[in-house]
């Protein structure tokens, strides 16, 4: 966070990006959810973020900049440069729980490995010999893997409404107990996806 | 009724011009009040040749007038410089194959062009091309033009994109942003018609393809997706006919002209001007006569669709991955949008209509709605257009290699601009100093499929333990595409000093003596060119001066003031030939003067005849 005072006018600063006395743009705070002026929640109003993310990029963009003072125009490059990443993130549901993940402690950027479902064990196991013979020519196994394709899609649909509730979960009670769910939920989600590009992949070939 | 101006020195704004720096032709244009336009050249012509020739007085020809020597003196003119930018010389063996240009100075780490008996980099050739713009933009709006918006591909690389940037610094321009092509004809299009949607721009020009899909709401021009070939355009339809014709001459005449530079240009222009009659016609020949012979060949558009079906499904599957990135289906693009001379083809437009479901817009000028674009984009930069904005995204992803030759990506492709990732480094070996990064573009796992950027090398890092140091580093793809690279010392808390070495392209010092010779050059030109301007006002006035000498006006005048008048003419005569300009303005001020009682008392009599003659 920002600490001291305006560069331009020395006025206190107050954490907003324009100074409230002078106007100018300040080094920008890096919190994507701050950022965007929107609430510390994973349920997030997609038409509310975009706009957001024009409304800001009206403001802060590099061509508003052109003719003012270099310090103004570094800070509006780099106070861009985070806008655009946090709508990255935060438009996509997956990248903002990771990043809510990592605010919260839970995660130290480095790559988890997706885990195979243990429910799954068995049926990976057939799909993935079906996905082989495939592969040396035997036609016989696309109605199998079709089949396949459907039961992971239909499972991908039902992570997706679990991933949902344990967002809300951790918006009401903000118990860290919630987000490990959402963890889990979502490296099953990851192997789940692999899959079916995987099974897509190969039906299309 | 007078009114006030007040005027505090220095306060109007500079003008910024909008370039679009072509494979073809290249144009110049400016915001006029609220309309984008384009400037054109002394010719009259606004499109001008991207073709430099070096004349045999030794000066440098641009546009029409060095697309004649491309005949006359191949050896000394180049076009299509365009496909060379951003090159290495070991890129440019393939493609020069297709070009009778000399590459000089193998050996050298950058790539240069023989033109004569001298030699050019890319950038500096094309800087011919800007400063020529600059000059057409200068004499008709009356100022100096310094700073610019130039237009590049979307699909152009960190390299190509460096190389262009360059070329406008080289021309003495400042280079403000680099705009993408296709964004830049969304923009002109949008002008007008404020239409909210999305919209898809095929553009596929001289020597470059690019799709771009954007999403238009609120005045933001956000851009969804891209892709492209920088190695895709009209270039290779000329060059696809070029080898069929080359071939039937070689069979009917029994002898092969390939190799006679002229004469491959002349029947470049054959082919060309067959091509661009198929677009209107349904059949047309190839006519071509040369040392005495004649060849003709009829062409039907049949054939000729046939011939190019190749490489119009070569624009195709860019398309259809571009959809794929933007998440958007053909049935929900709104508008299409058709940029560049190779869209006028009716194959290429019947293929975007079948891909897209959607009848494209060809209202503007496919030549000229670049220069528009990026005319309204420099109105933007200006701040005279404030409801408007692009948000582009960069084209290739960016990544650094890691163990084992492989990238790991830090940026990925169309992610919006400008956009930055951090990575933290440190070292390997005890009392390790220096680190080398390696920054790549591309979309491949290997290092060697992918485009090697620069390396950086972090140095100077304090003596410590292996795998101690920490070592952030920031890479930020700023508005123009381009990556800039900065580091920080997070154990000492202060900046690390980056040596960056591009791996292809010129250094920055490299860039600098080419400015300064240019600069030398250009103040040759400026003077040579300022004295040419007074001459011709010198004309002017010398013609006037002569026929009022015939007025009866002129004897009504006393003796002295017509001596005064006499002298002024001759004084002003012999300077004439002079290259100072300033001491050729005196005497036409002199002249001018002298010349006043002449000038007040022949405009009476012409107004008390003219009176005369009317009844009342």
């Amino acid at each position: 966070m920002r600490l001291g005072s305006c560069w331009q006018c020395e006025h206190p600063a107050e954490n907003n990006l324009f100074c409230t006395y002078c106007n100018s743009l300040q080094r920008p705070m890096t919190d994507y959810f701050s950022f965007f002026g929107l609430p510390h929640k994973l349920r997030l109003d997609e038409t509310e973020l975009q706009k957001k993310f024009y409304q800001l990029s009206k403001l802060l963009h590099p061509d508003r900049y052109t003719r003012r003072a270099q310090r103004e125009r570094d800070y509006s490059l780099e106070a861009t440069a985070i806008l655009n990443n946090g709508y990255r993130v935060l438009r996509d549901p997956v990248l903002r729980a990771e990043y809510v993940l990592r605010e919260q402690g839970l995660e130290n950027g480095e790559p988890r490995s997706a885990q195979v479902p243990p429910e799954l064990l068995e049926e990976v196991f057939e799909w993935n010999m079906a996905l082989e013979e495939l592969r040396d020519g035997d036609a016989s196994v696309l109605h199998q893997l079709q089949q396949a394709r459907d039961t992971l899609r239909g499972m991908q649909r039902d992570l997706d409404g679990q991933l949902h509730s344990q967002f809300d979960a951790w918006d009401n009670s903000q118990d860290l107990a919630a987000l490990g769910r959402i963890r889990g939920l979502l490296d099953k989600r990851k192997y789940v996806q692999n899959l079916v590009s995987e099974v897509e992949k190969a039906l299309a070939a | 009724m007078g009114t006030f101006q007040i005027d505090f020195g220095n306060t109007r704004p500079q003008r910024i011009a909008g370039i679009d720096l072509g494979t073809t032709n290249s144009l110049i244009a400016y915001m006029d009040a609220s309309a984008p336009k384009v400037i054109p050249g002394a010719d009259g012509d606004p499109l001008v040749p991207s073709v430099v020739a070096l004349a045999e007085t030794g000066a440098i020809v641009v546009g029409n007038a060095a697309r004649e020597a491309l005949v006359t003196s191949p050896g000394r003119a180049i076009y299509s410089v365009k496909r060379l930018m951003g090159l290495g010389i070991d890129d440019v063996t393939e493609e020069l194959k297709l070009f009778p240009f000399r590459v000089a100075g193998a050996g050298e780490s950058v790539l240069k062009l023989s033109l004569g008996d001298k030699t050019y980099s890319p950038p500096e050739i094309s800087a011919f091309i800007l400063r020529q713009l600059k000059q057409n933009a200068e004499s008709a709006l009356g100022e100096e033009v310094r700073q610019a918006v130039i237009t590049v591909p979307a699909y152009f690389n960190d390299a190509q994109r460096q190389a262009t940037k360059d070329a406008g610094r080289i021309a003495g321009l400042e280079v403000l942003r680099l705009v993408n092509e296709p964004t830049a004809a969304a923009l002109a299009y949008g002008l007008d018609k404020r239409k909210e949607g999305i919209v898809a721009v095929y553009d596929f020009g001289g020597g470059t393809f690019d799709i771009s899909i954007l999403k238009l709401q609120d005045g933001i021009f956000e851009v969804l997706a891209t892709g492209g070939d920088t190695h895709l355009g009209g270039d290779d339809i000329d060059n696809l006919l070029l080898r069929i014709a080359l071939e039937d001459i070689a069979t009917e005449w029994g002898m092969d002209v390939s190799s006679k530079g002229g004469a491959v240009q002349l029947l470049r222009r054959a082919v060309i001007h067959a091509k661009h009659e198929l677009s209107t016609l349904p059949v047309t020949s190839i006519a071509f006569d040369y040392s005495g012979r004649s060849y003709r060949r009829e062409l039907t558009r049949e054939l000729f669709d046939q011939l190019i079906t190749p490489i119009i499904e070569r624009t195709l599957s860019p398309c259809r991955q571009c959809l794929t990135d933007a998440g958007v289906t053909p049935e929900q693009i709104d508008e299409v949008v058709l940029v560049g001379g190779s869209t006028r083809i009716p194959l290429v437009r019947s293929a975007v209509e079948r891909l897209f479901r959607a009848k494209p817009h060809t209202e503007l000028d496919p030549d000229k709605v670049v220069a528009l674009g990026a005319a309204i984009q420099a109105a933007i930069l200006s701040g005279d257009v404030q409801d408007q904005l692009l948000l582009d995204v960069t084209p290739l992803s960016l990544g650094i290699e890691t163990m084992g030759g492989l990238v790991s990506k830090l940026i990925h492709r169309n992610s919006t601009i400008p956009s930055s990732a951090t990575e933290v480094f440190t070292t390997a070996v005890d009392g390790q100093a220096n680190v080398l990064i390696h920054v790549l573009q591309g979309e491949r796992e290997l290092v060697k499929d992918c485009r090697s950027l620069a390396r950086f090398d972090l140095k100077g890092i304090d003596p410590m333990p292996a795998g101690m140091a920490r070592i952030e580093v920031r890479f930020l793809i700023d508005a123009n595409g381009i990556l800039n690279v900065s580091a920080r010392d997070l154990r000492a808390g202060k900046e690390q000093s980056v040596e960056v070495k591009p791996s292809y392209g010129l250094t920055d010092e490299q860039v600098e003596g080419m400015i300064l010779e240019s600069i030398e050059k250009a103040e040759e030109d400026f003077q040579e060119r300022q004295a040419r301007e007074a001459r011709v006002e010198a004309d002017t006035i010398l013609a006037a001066v002569e026929k009022a000498r015939q007025n009866d006006a002129f004897y009504e005048l006393e003796e002295t003031e017509r001596d005064q008048i006499t002298r002024a003419l001759n004084e002003l005569l012999v300077v004439y030939h002079g290259d100072d300009h300033l001491l050729i303005r005196s005497k036409i001020d002199q002249l001018n003067h002298a010349t006043m009682k002449l000038a007040e008392n022949m405009m009476n009599t012409a107004v008390s005849q003219a009176l005369k003659g009317t009844k009342i």
